[in-house]
């Protein structure tokens, strides 16, 4: 299913105009919106008056449920790309009591990626740590310089050997994840929601006095704002550093035309260490976020479905 | 893909859902020590097996200039070469195995054959590297010397210092693998695996091993490299 159908809110807009900034024609932008990780709340959908949402909390209808009633035209809006709001039902953008809304945010196999993969980085970095105590320079051995005193407690693999088991281990899975996560959001289109492009430049500033500087929440148009998306496509491109350092540093004689691309094995070393600290970096960030924007969100990476999305 | 629920079908998709995640239980495997240590050899072995495709006999590691050389009393070795182990005043290298003409080989032996001078890079597991200057007999002239079975599978070398260490053949034939008698235009200090050594450019430090006394040419290996047995990859390209 493609992006667009995804994220197309269904009652957002309805009665409303459009909200400022949303560019007509631009599928990514035709909605308030999934912003899975921040909050386009009903203050941006303006005076729309969002339907009324069933508490998750509230106790189950036990006859509909049981009988799965579901409200109907589930889904239909979806299927039309460009369907004028004033098809689409009322019924479906009202919930019936004892029913909620949920929207379908991840795939089957985002999700399978998304999750091996980080169990994977996190292999390669406390692994990858243990492999540069072994010597924590960069260069020749001589003068030996230690750049940085990384505690061994803290790395994986017990000693050197060790540590490159599991890396030549999980370098495979790493790698597979990330190819077949990269080769998903091609095939399916929905790279086009994450990819940072010139257009989201004047939009990045915005976002970084809101979550910085207690600026004002700028508007959002589309599913991921500016910062989000810079966030997640810079995060492809450190994997992918990391993958073609580490391959020439793994052979940097049988493939000498790559190493000499890099700069030579030394700098080869350098830029693979330069792309674990951009996954450092990611990484407390991500998680952070995740946790501001709560548990639903947290779970639609898990079960696909976001509940009662904020996005209504 | 917006859409209503009930709550008890919420709970069936989401269900659904969380089960497609399920062969990710499957890395519980790396918790627990008997199957981590196997996987993690798989893991090795499927690297080392991914090499030998790489692996080009033609292709041939960067030489360098003398100016780019690392001086020799900076080419450091570890400490366990510090024991330096005693060298029969009467060395020589004593071939076995697939070989039509075994025995023992002498140093002058070696010395009959081409001389080959390279700087090549000593790349060490532990992530430095240098470029030095090695000097010695080509292993494949010295196989084709002793008449090797170049069928066989494997050059396994014994050491004066309990140091054991196997090459795959492609890489025993490769035009730089060199059986180094000479460092910097010197014969072989000590610490560096007097009277001879290997020297191979494909492959990582540790695979050139010090003090050698004796080689076999054979299908089977009892025991594969001193390193390899202990964690690190054996076939250890470059």
């Amino acid at each position: 299913m493609s992006a667009d159908e995804q994220h197309r809110p269904i009652s957002a807009g309805k009665a409303s105009p459009e909200p400022a900034g949303l560019q007509p024609g631009d599928t990514a932008a035709s909605g308030t919106g999934n912003a899975p990780s921040d909050a386009a709340t009903s203050e941006q959908v303006g005076a729309a008056a969002p339907p009324p949402m069933a508490s998750p909390a509230a106790p189950a209808d036990q006859e509909s449920a049981g009988s799965g009633t579901v409200a109907g035209a589930v889904g239909l809006p979806s299927l039309i790309p460009e369907a004028p709001a004033s098809i689409i039902p009322a019924a479906a953008a009202t919930p019936a009591s004892g029913t909620f809304v949920a929207a379908y945010e991840h795939s089957a196999v985002v999700r399978f990626c998304h999750w091996l993969n980080a169990f994977a980085l996190l292999v390669m970095m406390l692994s990858g740590w243990r492999i540069f105590i072994a010597f924590p320079s960069f260069g020749p051995r001589i003068p030996e310089h230690k750049l940085l005193n990384i505690p061994e407690s803290i790395t994986l693999g017990g000693w050197l050997g060790g540590a490159l088991q599991w890396h030549y281990t999980f370098m495979w899975v790493f790698t597979a994840t990330g190819l077949i996560y990269v080769g998903y959001l091609i095939a399916s289109g929905e790279y086009k929601t994450m990819l940072f492009r010139p257009r989201d430049i004047p939009g990045a500033w915005p976002m970084v006095r809101h979550y910085f500087f207690f600026g004002p929440k700028p508007k959002q148009t589309e599913a991921y704002n500016p910062l989000q998306k810079l966030a997640y496509t810079s995060i492809v491109l450190c994997g992918a550093l990391s993958v073609l350092t580490g391959i020439v540093i793994l052979r940097p004689v049988q493939l000498s035309g790559l190493a000499w691309l890099m700069g030579g094995f030394h700098l080869a070393r350098v830029w693979h260490f330069v792309a674990m600290c951009g996954f450092v970096a990611f990484i407390p960030g991500h998680l952070l976020m995740v946790t501001l924007h709560g548990w639903e969100n947290f779970m639609s990476m898990v079960r696909g479905w976001k509940k009662n999305p904020d996005y209504f | 893909m917006q859409r209503q629920f009930a709550n008890q079908e919420f709970k069936r998709v989401s269900r659904r859902q969380i089960l497609k995640l399920t062969p990710l239980v499957a890395l519980g495997a790396f918790a627990i020590p008997p199957s981590r240590d196997y996987l993690l050899d798989r893991g090795v072995a499927f690297t080392d097996w991914a090499a030998t495709k790489l692996f080009r006999t033609g292709h041939l590691a960067p030489t360098y200039p003398d100016s780019a050389l690392t001086p020799l009393n900076r080419f450091p070795y570890n400490s366990y070469d510090t024991d330096k182990p005693e060298i029969d005043p009467d060395w020589s290298l004593e071939v076995s195995g697939l070989v039509r003409r075994p025995g023992n080989y002498s140093l002058d032996d070696l010395r009959k054959l081409p001389k080959i001078s390279q700087n090549t890079r000593h790349v060490c597991i532990e992530g430095w590297d240098l470029v030095a200057s090695f000097a010695g007999a080509r292993l494949s002239d010295f196989l084709n010397l002793i008449g090797a079975d170049t069928n066989a599978r494997f050059v396994y070398v014994e050491c004066a210092d309990d140091y054991y260490e196997s090459l795959d053949m492609e890489a025993a034939m490769h035009p730089q693998s060199l059986l180094c008698y000479e460092m910097y235009g010197k014969p072989l200090q000590a610490g560096h695996g007097a009277p001879l050594r290997f020297s191979l450019p494909t492959k990582i430090g540790y695979k050139s091993a010090k003090y050698l006394t004796s080689l076999k040419v054979t299908n089977v290996l009892t025991q594969r490299s001193y390193w390899g047995d202990q964690g690190y990859s054996t076939y250890a390209d470059i």
